[in-house]
């Protein structure tokens, strides 16, 4: 056997098959799938044992308490699914062959500034997707597959505020 | 009827399904090839438009699977969790995103699938993210009167648009379809290179494209499940000779004060009549109600039987024929009214002294269990079993 990755899925045919997951997600669960919310329950969780004091302090904290009836946050539908999602990406890069430590990034910027703008790209998008109420899953894609208003305006929001800042950024990731 | 959770599936296991349903999705991430961060920045400098390939044909495909579902009447739409609207919140916080998405790369869902296959720059992505979530909860009372600003409610983009679901569906097909043809050309010039098709890959996908069209066209032309039931009861109704199993009101009053446990009585009639007056035990459950989900438990107890009735026996006999079509319970239709019971049997008119004998017994016997039904409602009136099942739409989102 080569040690080659193999080549990505047909676009379509991988659309499809995402597609009819958030389908029978949304059959099953009545809801759709997500991802900023996983991340944010492992936070919550974070804060809840680390700063027990400040969590109790905390209004916002809470409310999350009140609505969840004390669960851990890690005891949330979000956080299995992100769980999930992890182990699917695994066992889909261990048969495409795909699984190595590396860092993509464009061919003008060193390592370490890669790294840094990767976390400040995550704290906006982790930041906007609390806003936002939800990120491209939650909101985008899973508003989209139910016809919701504001999952859909999100989405043109996030595209649209992509391609507008594109131009600005294109040294990141342009040569 | 879908959603399963939380009636067939307990809210328990449902964080089993979601593991599942997040190996899955973690999948179809990652071999769409959503853990290369180059791929995904594509889409916003033209080289490769994956994600748009990918993201809308997730789309549509799952909405036009929504919309089939609920025409047949496996999936409630009134149940499952449309995201609501917050219109400045949704459009600021989708910007924010849009930047965090040129400048990081990723999106929470592609940074999990890329740190899963060893990105070192998808977990630099993650622990920024943390950072960003944890900005936003520590700070929130800054922000909260701008979160919950411009409250919509659930609304829809057909609502909004004031169009049917089908149409826009249709409508986004169409764009999506739009949006891969030029997007395709594009890339191509940005990447100077030319894409050839062959003539078999270009059939396969033009009947791609045509299949979410056909099953849209196919739900507009044809009778929902609702409407196909209620074709058939009128079907059945226009049979002369369709023959009913029937309750006259003496009967059935006798057997109401005496086993009353037996039967459901059901009031065909609107909330407003039903509160007005009722029989005895009798719960309301209008005839363009009955397909619902929330009765459908009751309609088909088996170790019951039903007794419909209203103010016409056009309606009775409806009601009737719909209960014996959607379940193997017993059904009887009643052939009097309420008007008639509450006059007969609680304001019994007293006969003269030259009335003949049966006159004088019905008389009595209407008499008699007039004030055993008074009685069995008064002591009913306490225990009424809530008959509505507490239907409740799912709570989802992700934030």
């Amino acid at each position: 056997m080569e040690n080659k990755p193999r080549p990505y899925m047909n676009p379509y045919l991988a659309g499809f098959f995402l597609g009819m997951v958030l389908l029978g997600t949304i059959y099953i669960t009545g809801r759709g799938l997500g991802a900023s919310g996983g991340v944010k329950d492992a936070m919550l969780a974070g804060v809840k044992n680390v700063a027990p004091s400040h969590w109790e302090n905390t209004a916002y904290y809470q409310s999350y308490d009140a609505s969840h009836e004390g669960e851990s946050p890690l005891k949330s539908w979000l956080f299995f699914e992100v769980a999930g999602v992890f182990l699917g990406a695994l066992i889909s890069g261990i048969i495409s062959n795909r699984v190595s430590l590396k860092l993509e990034k464009g061919p003008r910027i060193t390592n370490r500034s890669r790294l840094i703008f990767a976390a400040a790209g995550g704290a906006l998008f982790g930041f906007g997707s609390q806003l936002g109420r939800g990120c491209t899953s939650g909101s985008a894609l899973s508003g989209m597959a139910v016809f919701s208003f504001g999952g859909i305006i999100t989405m043109l929001a996030i595209f649209g505020g992509a391609y507008m800042l594109a131009y600005f950024f294109r040294k990141l990731w342009l040569s | 009827m879908g959603p399963l959770v939380p009636d067939i599936i307990s809210n328990e296991f449902n964080l089993i399904i979601a593991f599942v349903v997040g190996i899955f999705f973690g999948m179809a991430l990652e071999q769409a090839g959503f853990s290369s961060t180059r791929k995904l920045v594509g889409l916003f400098y033209g080289y490769d438009f994956t994600v748009l390939k990918v993201f809308f044909t997730a789309g549509v495909t799952a909405m036009t699977g929504v919309l089939l579902l609920s025409h047949f009447g496996m999936l409630d739409m009134r149940l499952i969790y449309i995201n609501p609207t917050y219109l400045r919140s949704a459009l600021v916080g989708g910007v924010i995103m849009g930047g965090g998405f040129v400048i990081g790369g990723f999106c929470p869902g592609t940074s999990v699938c890329a740190a899963a296959v060893g990105k070192l720059d998808a977990w630099s992505f993650i622990g920024g993210s943390i950072i960003g979530i944890f900005i936003f909860t520590e700070a929130f009372p800054l922000f909260q009167d701008f979160y919950m600003a411009d409250y919509m409610g659930s609304v829809t983009m057909f609502d909004m648009l004031g169009m049917s679901r089908e149409l826009f569906a249709i409508i986004l097909a169409l764009v999506a379809v739009m949006a891969f043809y030029f997007t395709g050309l594009l890339e191509d010039k940005i990447n100077g290179i030319r894409t050839r098709y062959p003539a078999q890959k270009m059939m396969k996908y033009a009947i791609m494209a045509v299949i979410p069209f056909l099953m849209v066209s196919f739900i507009s032309v044809t009778p929902n499940q609702k409407e196909y039931y209620f074709n058939r009861v009128e079907k059945a109704f226009a049979d002369p000779n369709y023959d009913y199993d029937i309750y006259e009101i003496d009967h059935l009053a006798d057997e109401l004060a005496s086993k009353s446990h037996k039967m459901n009585i059901i009031d065909l009639r609107s909330p407003e009549k039903f509160e007005q007056s009722k029989l005895p035990t009798a719960v309301n459950i209008p005839l363009d109600s009955m397909l619902k989900k929330e009765y459908q438990g009751f309609l088909r107890q088996t170790y019951k039987f039903n007794v419909f009735y209203a103010d016409d026996l056009e309606t009775a006999k409806k009601g009737y024929l719909m209960a014996n079509m959607i379940g193997n319970s017993q059904n009887f239709v009643l052939i009097n009214t309420v008007d008639q019971f509450i006059q007969w049997f609680y304001e019994p008119e007293i006969p003269g002294p030259d009335a003949p004998k049966e006159v004088r017994d019905k008389f009595l016997f209407r008499l008699r269990i007039g004030e055993e039904l008074k009685e069995l409602e008064e002591r009913l009136k306490n225990l009424q079993a809530p008959v509505k099942k507490e239907i409740k739409r799912v709570q989802g989102g992700c934030a």
